[in-house]
C-alpha cells in the first residue's frame, strides 16, 4: 500500500501522551469482561443444556421388597423409553459415599434409603420430563423424579445475570474507550488548529485532513490495546490454570477456549478501527465548521 | 477591466459582518482581469486581509456576490472549495510555514495536498528552491530561516501548483528593501507567465515599481479612489 503523502504531516510522536496508556487500561479491563462473559456465557449453556437433561428418579417407599421391585420396573421401562439416553441404578455403595459426608459411613444400611436411579435423557427430549413421569407411574407408583435443572436453577440464574454483567462492563468500556478517543482527537486538533488551518486553505479536504488524524489514533489505540490485550491474556492464562487445578466440571466450562482467544486477539485491531472512526468522525465534524 | 482580459474576480455590492458587530467590508463592486497584477492598499484596519480572505476563499461574503473563476462562491458546495482552493495560492502576512517541516517539505506540501507521490514532486520542489535561491536551506527548518528566506518559502509555496491567482498579504512587510525588491521580482516573474497577481501592502513605494500594476485603495471597508492616477487606477466594476 502507497503510503499517504501527508503522512508525514503531523510528527510522530504527537499524541505521546496519556491517551495509548489509558486505551491499554481499557483494552485490559474489555479483555477481561469479553473473556468473563464468554466463559459465563459457555458456563450457562453448558449448565442449562446439562440440567434440563437431567432428572434422579427416587423409589421411595419403607416396603423395601416393594421398593426393589419398583426399582427394577422402573430401570426397565426407562431403558426401553426413546426419550432415555441413559439410566443408571445407584448401588449402596454409591448412596454411602454420598451421604457420608452428612450421615457417616454404612448410613443406607441402618437407615431406609429410596431406590435411586440417575436419569439422563437425550437432548431433543430433555423438556419431556412429563412424559417420563407418566411412563413411570405405571410400573413404579412410588416413583419421584427430582429434576436438576429446578435444583440448580438459582445457580443457572446468578450465571445468567453475571453473564448479563460482563456484557454491560465490555460494552461500557467500548463506550470508554470511544469518548476517550474522541477527547483524545479533539485535543491533538487543538494542538495542531494551525496546521490544519494551512492544510485547509492549501485546499486539503476534510477527508484529507481527518485521515491524518484517524491514522495517527489508530496506531497509539493499537499500541495500547496491544499491550492491554497481552496484560489481559497473562491474567486468563493464569486463571485458566488456577481453574483447571481445581477439578470442577463447572470450572472446566469456564475456562478460557478458542472464542476467547479470538476474541481478545481481534481486540487490538478493533480498537484501531474504532480510534480511526472516532478520530474521523471527530476532525470532520470540527472541519464542517469552517467554510 | 483591463481591456481583452477576461475577468477571474467579480465582487458585487459585496459586505462582510463577524459576527454581529458591524460590516468589515462594505458595498464592493470591482473586477480583477485574468493576468492582471493588482495591489491593494489602505491603512490599517481598512480591510485588506479581510478582502483577501474572500478571496482566498477563508470567508465567505455575509452579503453581495463574489465570483472566482467564473462561479458564485456562495453557491460552490462545501465539497468543492477545496479543488478551488488549490487554485489558489496564497502567502500570508506571517508566513504560516509548518513549523516541524523542513523548507523542502513546506514547499512540496500543496502537491502533496494535490496527491503527488515523492517521484513526482521532487523535480518541481527542487526546481521552485532553485527559483527562489533557498537551494542550499532545503533541509532547513522554519525557525532556523532568515524572515526574507522564510519569505521566499512562502512564496514558493504558494506558486509550487501554478496557481490561476496568487494571494500575497504584506509580502514586503518583513524584509529589508533589497529583499522587497528581490520578492516583487518573483511575483512579476509570476504575473509575467499569466498568473493573477493579488498583493496588499502599506508600503506605497512598492506601487510604482510594477509598471502593469493597478491599484484598489480599501478605506475604512469601502473602495475608494486610486491609490496613483494613470496605470496605478482602480478597476471599479
Amino acid at each position: 500500500m502507497s503510503r499517504d503523502p501527508l503522512s508525514r504531516l503531523l510528527p510522530e510522536g504527537w499524541l505521546a501522551g496519556p491517551m495509548p496508556w489509558v486505551i491499554a487500561a481499557m483494552a485490559f479491563l474489555a479483555g477481561l469482561s469479553l473473556a468473563s462473559g464468554f466463559a459465563l456465557n459457555t458456563a450457562a449453556r453448558g449448565l442449562g443444556e446439562d440440567l434440563a437433561r437431567r432428572a434422579t428418579v427416587q423409589i421411595v417407599t419403607a416396603d423395601a421388597p416393594a421398593r426393589d421391585r419398583q426399582a427394577a420396573a422402573a430401570l426397565v421401562r426407562l431403558k426401553t423409553m426413546p426419550s432415555v439416553a441413559a439410566a443408571r441404578a445407584l448401588g449402596s455403595d454409591e448412596l454411602d459415599t454420598l451421604l457420608a459426608p452428612w450421615l457417616g459411613p454404612g448410613a443406607s444400611r441402618e437407615l431406609p434409603m429410596p431406590a435411586m436411579i440417575d436419569v439422563t435423557l437425550r437432548a431433543d427430549a430433555a423438556a419431556d420430563m412429563d412424559a417420563l413421569a407418566r411412563a413411570l407411574a405405571a410400573v413404579a407408583p412410588d416413583a419421584r423424579i427430582d429434576r436438576h435443572d429446578a435444583a440448580l436453577a438459582p445457580l443457572a440464574g446468578l450465571v445468567k445475570a453475571l453473564r448479563l454483567v460482563a456484557g454491560v462492563l465490555a460494552a461500557i468500556v467500548v463506550a470508554t474507550m470511544g469518548g476517550v478517543i474522541g477527547l483524545a482527537t479533539r485535543s491533538a486538533l487543538d494542538s495542531h488548529r494551525e496546521t490544519v488551518a494551512i492544510l485547509h486553505l492549501l485546499g486539503a479536504t476534510d477527508a484529507q485532513v481527518a485521515r491524518l488524524f484517524a491514522r495517527r489514533l489508530a496506531i497509539d489505540a493499537a499500541v495500547g490495546a496491544a499491550v492491554g490485550v497481552v496484560a489481559a491474556a497473562t491474567v486468563l492464562l493464569l486463571l485458566g490454570r488456577a481453574l483447571a487445578a481445581l477439578d470442577s466440571g463447572l470450572a472446566a466450562m469456564a475456562a478460557p477456549g478458542w472464542p476467547v482467544r479470538i476474541a481478545l486477539i481481534m481486540l487490538a485491531p478493533a480498537v484501531a478501527l474504532l480510534a480511526a472512526a472516532a478520530a474521523r468522525t471527530t476532525v470532520v465534524r470540527a472541519l464542517r465548521r469552517v467554510p | 477591466m483591463a481591456e481583452g482580459m477576461a475577468a477571474i474576480v467579480q465582487f458585487e455590492n459585496v459586505g462582510l459582518r463577524y459576527g454581529t458587530t458591524a460590516e468589515t467590508l462594505r458595498d464592493l463592486s470591482f473586477t480583477l482581469a485574468r493576468g492582471g497584477f493588482y495591489f491593494l492598499t489602505g491603512p490599517s484596519g481598512a480591510g485588506k486581509t479581510s478582502l483577501l480572505r474572500l478571496l482566498y476563499l477563508d470567508q465567505r461574503p455575509s452579503r453581495g456576490t463574489v465570483r472566482l473563476f467564473d462561479q458564485d462562491v456562495a453557491a460552490i458546495p462545501r465539497d468543492r472549495l477545496p479543488a478551488m482552493r488549490r487554485r489558489i495560492g496564497v502567502v500570508f502576512q506571517d508566513f504560516r510555514l509548518v513549523p516541524h517541516l523542513s523548507t523542502y517539505d513546506n514547499v512540496a506540501l500543496p502537491l502533496r495536498v494535490a496527491g503527488l507521490d515523492e517521484a513526482e514532486l521532487a523535480r518541481p520542489v527542487n526546481e521552485m528552491l532553485d527559483w527562489v535561491g533557498l537551494s542550499d536551506r532545503a533541509r532547513a527548518r522554519p525557525a532556523t530561516l532568515s524572515g526574507g528566506e522564510q519569505q521566499r518559502v512562502a512564496i514558493a509555496r504558494a506558486v509550487i501548483t501554478r496557481p490561476e491567482l496568487v494571494i500575497a498579504d504584506e509580502p514586503t512587510g518583513n524584509v529589508d528593501p533589497e529583499m522587497a525588491g528581490r520578492l516583487l521580482y518573483l511575483l512579476e516573474a509570476l504575473n509575467g507567465l499569466g498568473t493573477t497577481v493579488v498583493v496588499a501592502t502599506h508600503d506605497l513605494h512598492l506601487l510604482g515599481r510594477v509598471a502593469r500594476a493597478r491599484t484598489l485603495r480599501l478605506d475604512r471597508g469601502r473602495l475608494s479612489q486610486p491609490a496613483g492616477a494613470g496605470r496605478h487606477s482602480a478597476v471599479p466594476a
